[in-house]
């Protein structure tokens, strides 16, 4: 068994420090906002994982149409890792959107259209790991799980497109947003730094964590494959 | 080599109408599966009846909603029960035999599915009219009725060919299919509402825009991926 290549420990040990700093700019160097108060730094992080987490999904159908091109089991390897990866993002996003929503529409979670799309997305996801879990045979399993991930990734931006269609009160900091939207403000320079800084943070983290998982995916065919050896 | 492509256009045609053909025909002796839709459906509006308190005022904002409810889990049942006819008594293995373009196979699975899901819808709407004295007679309603109905099915018949090969068979097709069939549902809801309180066409046409290019890109989509559901 090859051990974990020196780029990638070095990645690891980069991604700590990584958070570490961007955790310091969202919770210290950054000002506090003037209306929200403190809860308003979930902002720095949710921005991060909500944007990597939809982005990893895109890429995710990517690697699904690679897939069926190349018939390449390393491709469905890449590609549930990135799935993996972007649904517990994206569940930290509406986590963190959670959080900040409590004090400030005063609620946990309200059936707004952006909250409820988000959650139907990641339905999507979760409903691809049921599909593969029923599934035997790994190319199979594959070709499903590609198929499923393309569907899902061309289905998941028409759905953001169609609640257009109705009013939302989510705000959006960057670009024109909903003028019903409650919790808009206008980002300071410091805040401007601690916002890239937690995307780049959290773009950082997805390709360490998608190349560990790839690692372990890998991994994992080459335990079945043995344990298919002993079987026969 | 045009007469080429004409001969190759009629063949696929002709493989696509045997298909719908022969489910058409297995439905009318049996009526297994119409039955089971249209009471089905009958039984969702009573229950909505008594879960929603449908007075005269609510009725006028919650029809279109109802009515797309009914309609999706109607058609959840029969897409489950046309694939898994198929599966179980391996008819779909001779289908994959023929010698026709296996695209061919999924056009007309679409089309008998379309046809069962129409005839529904066709009794359902009078009778919600006669039981709510709500008037659906509406050109618009029908057209958006058959749009969505097309989208819902195109999908509906992919997912419903992985879902039948999987363990977990008749209890994931829905957990796939809603979350990404979300789109068609939204917009078919926002359409048939406008079609239905009298708003003029300028409101009604982004819902309605919405779901021609729904259509389209997932029949597209599934025509291109269906190869990849049915290999062995």
């Amino acid at each position: 068994m090859q051990s974990k290549p020196l780029t990638l420990k070095i990645l690891d040990i980069a991604c700590v420090l990584i958070l570490a700093i961007a955790t310091y700019l969202a919770l210290i160097y950054a000002p506090e906002e003037a209306v929200m108060g403190q809860v308003q730094r979930v902002f720095y992080f949710h921005i991060g994982t909500a944007w990597t987490g939809l982005l990893g999904f895109l890429f995710a159908a990517g690697l699904g149409i690679t897939y069926l091109v190349k018939q390449d089991l390393k491709w469905d390897i890449a590609e549930v890792a990135a799935v993996e990866i972007s649904a517990v993002f994206f569940f930290i996003t509406i986590v963190l959107g959670s959080i900040w929503a409590r004090p400030i529409w005063n609620t946990w979670w309200t059936w707004d259209p952006r909250l409820t799309t988000a959650a139907i997305t990641e339905l999507i996801y979760v409903a691809y790991f049921m599909l593969r879990e029923g599934i035997e045979d790994p190319d199979r399993r594959a070709r499903f799980g590609a198929v499923y991930t393309l569907i899902g990734g061309l289905s998941a931006p028409i759905t953001f497109l169609s609640i257009r269609l109705f009013r939302t009160i989510h705000p959006v900091v960057i670009g024109s947003g909903d003028p019903n939207a409650q919790g808009t403000f206008a980002m300071t320079p410091h805040m401007e730094v601690a916002f890239f800084f937690g995307l780049f943070a959290f773009t950082v983290i997805f390709i360490d964590l998608f190349w560990n998982r790839i690692r372990m995916g890998q991994l994992a065919a080459k335990v079945e494959q043995m344990k298919l050896n002993l079987m026969h | 080599m045009a007469a080429d492509q004409q001969t190759s256009r009629a063949s696929f045609l002709k493989a696509m109408f045997a298909i719908t053909w022969k489910d058409l025909t297995a439905e009318f002796r049996s009526r297994e599966l119409f039955s089971a839709m249209l009471v089905f459906s009958l039984l969702v509006i009573l229950i909505f009846n008594f879960a929603l308190e449908l007075d005269i005022t609510t009725r006028q904002t919650v029809t279109a909603g109802v009515l797309w409810v009914t309609f999706a889990f109607a058609g959840t049942l029969g897409l489950n029960r046309s694939m898994a006819v198929e599966k179980d008594r391996g008819c779909l293995d001779g289908l994959l035999l023929a010698p026709v373009d296996r695209s061919a196979i999924y056009f007309g699975k679409v089309v008998s599915n379309l046809v069962f899901m129409l005839i529904v819808e066709a009794i359902v709407l009078p009778v919600y009219s006669f039981l709510y004295d709500v008037n659906l007679f509406n050109l618009g309603l029908f057209l958006v009725i058959l749009l969505g109905s097309i989208g819902y099915i195109a999908v509906g018949t992919l997912l419903a060919s992985m879902a039948i090969q999987a363990r977990t068979r008749d209890v994931l097709l829905p957990i796939l299919l809603f979350p990404v069939a979300v789109p068609v549902l939204i917009a078919a809801v926002k359409a048939s509402e406008g079609f239905l309180a009298g708003n003029d066409f300028g409101t009604i046409y982004a819902p309605l825009s919405l779901l021609i290019g729904y259509d389209v890109i997932f029949i597209a989509v599934a025509y291109m991926v269906f190869d990849y559901v049915v290999e062995e």
